[in-house]
């Protein structure tokens, strides 16, 4: 080991150390903290070693949420992947129509999460919403569409408009990646007689990976993470069937006030993220890169 | 394979071209003959690319027609031309192996997988590229990803003409000249029409037997590379072609000496008679090798002075002020070169005369 004489170098590494800490480390270090501990009151509180986390891993209820956390995620991620580069590969390449459909595509990136909730609230009502009274006065449903009432209903509002919140991020990224190809590639595969499938298959689809990589891990931790958009439509319901992780965590944390238990089910939410964004990325990464004839 | 044919093509990138200074390529007339080598040389943006994306179909030209075999292709995509081409960076199905790579052109076609197979090995062994025929094509050298773009067209046998667009830009100079003769290599054995486009004159003299050299949208002389040298019908071949170009002076003619300055050169009787009747602007050329530099008072030379000595090994090239206009002569190594003062003689069998940038012949 080589050792410097000359050590002020670290002061200047200090405020992006300071800033780390507060903003990352203690806060994290905190809910440790709490995870161990049951908090009984302000300034009271036990040590109870891992007893939350066992209690946490056997409750039934995190486990379900846990199942539709995944339904969720996974759902969202088969329908947005491939509409998204669906919609890449249909958008124009010149024009003013560029612009426009970027603008199109980016506005329902730009609403206040919250404020989705609140506008398929309303679209999907069965008395006041476009869509609740236009699909009830068709009288296709055997039940009335009410997102309120009924599970199946409420599953496929909260997919659907997480569709239509996140489709269009996959759908930018793709498009960026799209317009990255050089002209000589599709020139080549032109000259060398390839289908549009084949194009697509051996030219669009390789060239998007870096792309598509980003677009899964963002929006696998996104939906994983998901809360405010469900809260504000279904608060969970009906019953707990919209209930994902978040949605529970926030319940237990600020409405039950079990700490010690919901900074334990924190630390496991977290590594569970960690671990599936981990995953993605090596699988994404070695993705057609080992392949022989 | 084919004979392919340019009748009075013109192209301009925009919508509405006015004049003949929007068109990219201004009315060229010209055929390729079935296995010739040739090349396309000029400086960037001359519209070399232009005119072999016209070949290939990439481009539909604004006007004229391009017969293949006399047969009218103008608005046939590259797909149903039959016709190859390498890009100036490397294209790869990089997902792909080298094997696939080399097949999928022939996949396309419908063509039974054992023919696939057989003529992928084949053309694999001719571009040495058997020992990685498994490997994906990604992680290859430059040069080898350009012999697999070189192999997806050869693999079809009955291919009209390989072009290449400037295809050695990004491959390290010494391989560049491994790929060049490589190129010539498979060129004499397939006798397939290559037509390749370089700002190069290295490269296009040394590839190809014809030498076509562009300028502003035009084919300014079509020869062998010996020709272009020797007898640049424009000034623009004389000073793109050899390093340094040729020497221009503008002068006038009198007699049979060109004047400049008042200075005078002796010229060929004929050439001095045929430049006298010659309209437009007069200019005096001649290549740096045959500028003979004295160092003592010669008959018919004129005096110029020294302004610097550039030593390129084999050979030195000498910048002299004469009057306001610089030249340049090549002196083989060994010679001795006058101090400051020189007299330069302008050989009259070397000396050539240009009216108006073409050659008065």
């Amino acid at each position: 080991m080589q050792k410097w004489q000359n050590n002020k170098a670290w002061l200047l590494v200090l405020p992006a150390f300071i800033i780390v800490a507060f903003s990352a480390v203690i806060p994290l270090m905190t809910v440790v903290n709490y995870s161990i501990q049951d908090i009984l009151g302000p300034g009271q509180s036990v040590y109870v070693g891992f007893d939350w986390f066992k209690e946490m891993l056997a409750n039934y209820r995190l486990h379900d949420a846990l199942w539709r956390q995944f339904l969720f995620s996974g759902l969202t991620l088969l329908i947005e992947l491939p509409l998204g580069i669906m919609i890449a590969l249909s958008m124009p390449k010149r024009g003013w129509g560029v612009s426009a459909s970027l603008v199109i595509l980016a506005m329902p990136l730009v609403i206040p999460w919250n404020v989705i909730g609140t506008i398929w609230i309303i679209f999907t009502r069965p008395d006041i919403g476009l869509f609740g009274v236009g699909i009830n006065s068709l009288h296709i449903l055997k039940d009335t569409f009410d997102h309120t009432a009924r599970p199946l209903y409420a599953w496929i509002t909260v997919v659907v408009m997480d569709v239509w919140h996140w489709t269009p991020l996959v759908a930018l990224l793709c498009y960026a990646g799209l317009r990255a190809i050089p002209d000589v590639y599709y020139q080549a595969a032109r000259i060398d007689g390839a289908s549009g499938w084949s194009t697509f298959f051996y030219i669009q689809l390789p060239k998007m990976r870096g792309v598509l990589t980003i677009a899964v891990l963002l929006r696998w931790m996104d939906s994983f993470l998901i809360y405010a958009e469900p809260f504000a439509l279904t608060g969970g319901g009906p019953g707990n069937s919209t209930t994902f992780l978040s949605i529970y965590l926030v319940k237990l944390a600020t409405m039950q006030f079990d700490l010690g238990p919901a900074a334990a089910f924190s630390l496991i939410y977290f590594v569970i993220i960690l671990l599936f964004s981990f995953i993605f990325y090596q699988v994404l990464l070695n993705v057609g890169r080992g392949e022989k004839v | 394979m084919a004979t392919i044919q340019f009748n009075k093509v013109a192209h301009s990138y925009l919508r509405n071209p006015k004049g003949e200074f929007d068109y990219a390529l201004k009315y060229i007339n010209h055929s390729w003959d079935d296995g010739g080598a040739y090349a396309l040389l000029g400086p960037s943006g001359c519209g070399k690319t232009t005119l072999l994306n016209i070949v290939s179909g990439l481009l539909i030209p604004s006007k004229g027609r391009v017969l293949y075999n006399d047969r009218d292709v103008t608005t046939l995509p590259p797909e149903k031309r039959n016709i190859a081409q390498v890009f100036q960076f490397p294209v790869l199905y990089d997902t792909m192996t080298v094997f696939n790579n080399l097949a999928f052109p022939l996949r396309n076609r419908g063509i039974p997988e054992e023919k696939v197979k057989k003529r992928a090995l084949e053309v694999a062994d001719l571009l040495d590229l058997t020992p990685f025929l498994n490997k994906r094509a990604a992680g290859l050298t430059a040069d080898a990803k350009q012999k697999i773009s070189l192999g997806r067209g050869l693999v079809r046998k009955d291919v009209s003409a390989i072009l290449f667009d400037e295809p050695l830009t990004v491959i390290d100079p010494y391989l560049k000249w491994q790929l060049r003769r490589k190129l010539k290599e498979i060129h004499e054995q397939l006798k397939i029409t290559f037509i390749y486009v370089t700002h190069d004159q290295v490269e296009a003299m040394t590839f190809a037997d014809q030498v076509m050299v562009m300028n502003e949208g035009e084919i300014l002389q079509v020869g062998t590379p010996q020709d272009l040298f020797e007898n640049p019908e424009h000034t623009f071949v004389g000073y793109f072609i050899g390093s340094p170009g040729m020497n221009f002076i503008l002068c006038t003619i009198e007699e049979n000496k060109a004047r400049f300055n008042g200075m005078q050169i002796t010229l060929n009787e004929d050439l001095a008679e045929r430049a006298r009747t010659a309209k437009g602007k007069l200019e005096l050329g001649i290549r740096p090798m045959y500028l003979e530099i004295h160092s003592q008072f010669l008959e018919g030379g004129i005096p110029g002075k020294i302004k610097t000595v550039e030593d390129q090994g084999t050979c030195k090239i000498v910048s002299l002020i004469v009057n306001d206009n610089i030249l340049h002569a090549r002196v083989s190594e060994g010679k001795p070169i006058p101090e400051k003062e020189a007299w330069l003689r302008f050989p009259p069998q070397r000396t050539k005369l240009f009216a108006d940038g073409r050659l008065i012949q």
